[in-house]
């Protein structure tokens, strides 16, 4: 079962199947393998054109290790991702070769959580954000600076800023000459791994206005992985939600959040703050660690903390369905659990 | 009126560097009552982390407390009264700022990795911590033996949510992950049974679910052992569930104070106000433009005349914003707020 929309209008730009990352666990001076971490354990869902998914879940669950298999920096263990080219050819990212992946690097993308780390700080805002465009093959140093003014412009910052170095920019501005980095290209997908969690409250709401506003304007498609709900929720059309390597739920962000039908979903929105003092504080539904991905659960990989485990759960790993149209859900009991959230 | 547990008064701390000097802390004033949580939030930079280390004399060189007060209230001990104390005329190693540090007032500090040194196992270093400060537990002055004092961090494993205390407490700190590291600190905070606990920023790092229980933990001990504490973050989600009274800081100045419910329905600063619109907020409308604060923060070097909102401020009341600098002034129950809109009153220069 795939995670796609039934009432399917828009066409997919991203067709995750089945994707697997596993990462061996060596030991000895032979660096014997020992075990797995199953980081990415069976994941597919689509990506539509224009678009953007989020890709929610607590620390170590995947999120990370699944952008990166789609941008090829590191290689899938098995599984399919396929990307409609501007030409509506479909490619096997996971199948190319570095050779045969280098003319699609332009067309996808990546917004990294650091915008300290993500920047060359030996390089002026010109080399930094048109190195993309060199590696791509416009060698014209004038077109280059002309495409550069613009992109600095696109994302609220001066052009004159182009032959200041990194350091001279607070975090919020520097995310911006990282957007402006990805953008360079004119891709079509985008990949953004936590891009305003490194950010104040204030800058992040100018950051996510600045990707909403992108977005509309140049048709991007975005894949927003974050662990902050109510940003998840505040810039995501669709919303999945991932737990120890897999994807267990997968719905429109108003239905996800109106009418959850995992329970780790709804635990999980349960435990966020609400920036209200006269809503009671709710009682702490999610106990216990999580499990690590390389040694998981029996059964339902959720039943160790989940409050509705029966023993059917212990033993039965939960296939991914979708009891309505465009709701996945990787739960035995989802058609009967009554999980009205706080919301 | 309760005495507060903790007075900070007009508190001045500068950095001198080659290129000039930082007023990170310009003039603070705040109470913590005992038994309450006060929350502190502002921007990056804003001198949220500096205020604190003040406080333990643990601030980094070359900073230096160039004015203002910390009275701390000490407990009555060994037959001697309830006494008042102004811990920066303590000296910095001297014997009464190492008592009081962990015994009386607890950092939880904001760079996890370094609280635990990371060549002794956790277990050890709080044992340490409980046979240095030892009367706390047995306070007829007989000591800890090392046995007991181990009963006792594995008691706090417990209590702050660790499972397999026995074991986790051999391991060393970057053992931990992320949560348990987080809770391994705050027991070393509780080790020595503080009655004012700070915790900057002790949730950032984990996720929405560990942090949940770590706040549920920390409202416990409040209520059990009627801690104080001071807590710092920059969500305010957290503030709204923790704090009794909110603290807003803006360049190293109280913007605005009070207690929470007045702070998220009747805020009365302009950087307040917009801070609170610029949340996306888990129940709002989605997808579209989030008010936000124009401009940036201004650079430290850089400090506006005036009010230092005044440059961003979307209600600015006229010239004497960019003239005089306003200072805290109470304006409604219990509510304090350094705004030219609310009252006239400027620090003089
Ligand atoms: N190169 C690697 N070698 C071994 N294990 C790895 C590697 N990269 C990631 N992992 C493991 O894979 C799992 C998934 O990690 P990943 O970084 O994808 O999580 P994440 O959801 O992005 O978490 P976070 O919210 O903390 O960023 C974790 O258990 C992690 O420790
Ligand atoms: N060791 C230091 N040397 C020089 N300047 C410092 C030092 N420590 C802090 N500062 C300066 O003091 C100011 C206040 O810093 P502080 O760490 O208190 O901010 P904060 O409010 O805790 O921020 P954050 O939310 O990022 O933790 C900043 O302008 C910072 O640059
Ligand atoms: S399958 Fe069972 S354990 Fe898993 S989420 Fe559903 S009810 Fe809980
Ligand atoms: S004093 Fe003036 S500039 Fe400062 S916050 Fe008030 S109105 Fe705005
Ligand atoms: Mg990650
Ligand atoms: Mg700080």
């Amino acid at each position: 079962m795939t995670a796609s929309h039934s009432a399917d209008t828009q066409q997919p730009l991203l067709q995750i199947r089945d994707l697997r990352k596993f990462f061996p666990i060596t030991a000895g001076v032979f660096n014997r393998t020992v075990g797995h971490v199953r980081a990415v354990d069976d994941v597919s869902f689509d990506v539509f054109e224009g678009e953007t998914l989020g890709l929610v879940g607590e620390s170590g669950c995947g999120k990370t290790t699944t952008s990166r298999c789609i941008l090829r920096a590191i290689d899938p263990t098995s599984g399919q991702i396929l990307f409609r080219r501007k030409n509506d050819e479909i490619v096997d990212l996971a199948k190319l070769t570095r050779e045969e992946l280098q003319p699609l690097r332009a067309e996808i993308q990546m917004i990294f959580q650091d915008p300290f780390g993500s920047l060359n700080p030996r390089m002026t805002l010109f080399d930094n954000v048109g190195e993309p465009l060199l590696v791509n093959g416009m060698t014209n140093r004038e077109e280059r600076t002309d495409r550069v003014a613009d992109l600095l412009k696109l994302v609220g910052l001066r052009p004159e800023f182009m032959h200041r170095f990194p350091h001279a920019f607070s975090g919020g501005q520097r995310q911006r000459i990282g957007i402006a980095r990805a953008l360079s290209t004119n891709p079509r997908l985008v990949v953004a791994d936590e891009p305003v969690s490194a950010l104040d409250v204030s800058v992040q709401a100018q950051v996510l206005n600045l990707l909403l506003e992108l977005q509309s304007r140049l048709g991007l498609t975005f894949l927003f992985v974050a662990h902050d709900l109510s940003v998840v929720r505040h810039i995501s059309d669709r919303v999945a939600v991932m737990y120890v390597g897999q994807l267990v739920e997968l719905a429109p962000t108003k239905t996800l959040f109106s009418r959850p039908r995992h329970p780790y979903t709804s635990a999980l929105m349960r435990a966020v703050p609400v920036p209200d003092p006269r809503i009671p504080v709710g009682e702490v539904t999610l106990k216990g660690e999580v499990p690590s991905p390389a040694n998981p659960p029996s059964g339902c990989y959720f039943h160790p903390r989940c409050r509705f485990a029966t023993d059917r759960c212990k033993v039965e790993a939960p296939a991914l369905r979708e009891p309505s149209p465009g709701h996945f859900v990787r739960c035995h009991f989802a058609d009967e659990l009554d999980l009205t959230t706080a919301f | 009126m309760t005495a507060p547990l903790l007075s900070v008064r007009d508190l001045h701390v500068t950095f001198g560097l080659d290129e000039g000097s930082v007023r990170a802390v310009d003039g603070v004033s705040f109470d913590v009552l005992p038994g309450q949580v006060v929350g502190i939030v502002g921007e990056s930079g804003c001198g949220k982390s500096v205020t604190m280390r003040s406080i333990l004399q643990l601030v980094d060189e070359p900073g230096r407390i160039k004015q203002g007060e910390i009275l701390y209230r000490m407990r009555a001990a060994n037959g001697q009264p309830e006494t008042v104390i102004d811990l920066t005329k303590l000296a910095k190693r001297g014997p009464q700022m190492r008592a009081i540090r962990g015994a009386e007032i607890a950092l939880i500090p904001q760079e996890p990795m370094a609280a635990f040194s990371p060549v002794h196992t956790v277990g050890d270093q709080i044992i340490e911590a409980i046979q240095l400060h030892h009367t706390q537990w047995v306070p007829d002055g007989s000591g800890v033996s090392r046995a007991k004092a181990r009963e006792i961090v594995v008691e706090l494993f417990r209590d702050v949510g660790i499972s397999m205390p026995e074991q986790r407490v051999d391991a060393y700190s970057w053992q931990l992950s992320g949560g348990l590291r987080q809770r391994a600190m705050i027991a070393m905070a509780l080790s020595c049974k503080p009655r004012l606990l700070i915790a900057d920023e002790p949730t950032t790092a984990i996720d929405v679910t560990t942090q949940a229980q770590v706040l549920a933990l920390l409202r416990e001990l409040q209520r059990k052992y009627g801690t104080a504490i001071i807590f710092i973050t920059h969500d305010l989600g957290v503030i709204a569930q923790m704090a009794n009274s909110v603290v807003v800081m803006y360049l190293g100045r109280v913007a605005e104070q009070g207690p929470v419910d007045a702070i998220f329905h009747s805020p009365k600063h302009p950087y307040t106000r917009a801070l609170l619109r610029s949340i996306p907020s888990i129940v709002g409308e989605t997808q579209v433009a989030l008010p936000t604060i124009a401009g940036t923060l201004p650079h430290p070097f850089n400090r506006p005349t005036g009010c230092p909102y005044h440059p961003r401020c979307d209600e600015r009341k006229g010239p004497e914003c960019a003239a005089r600098v306003p200072n805290l002034q109470p304006v409604d129950q219990g509510q304090s707020v350094s705004c030219f809109l609310h009252h006239d009153s400027s620090d003089t220069q």
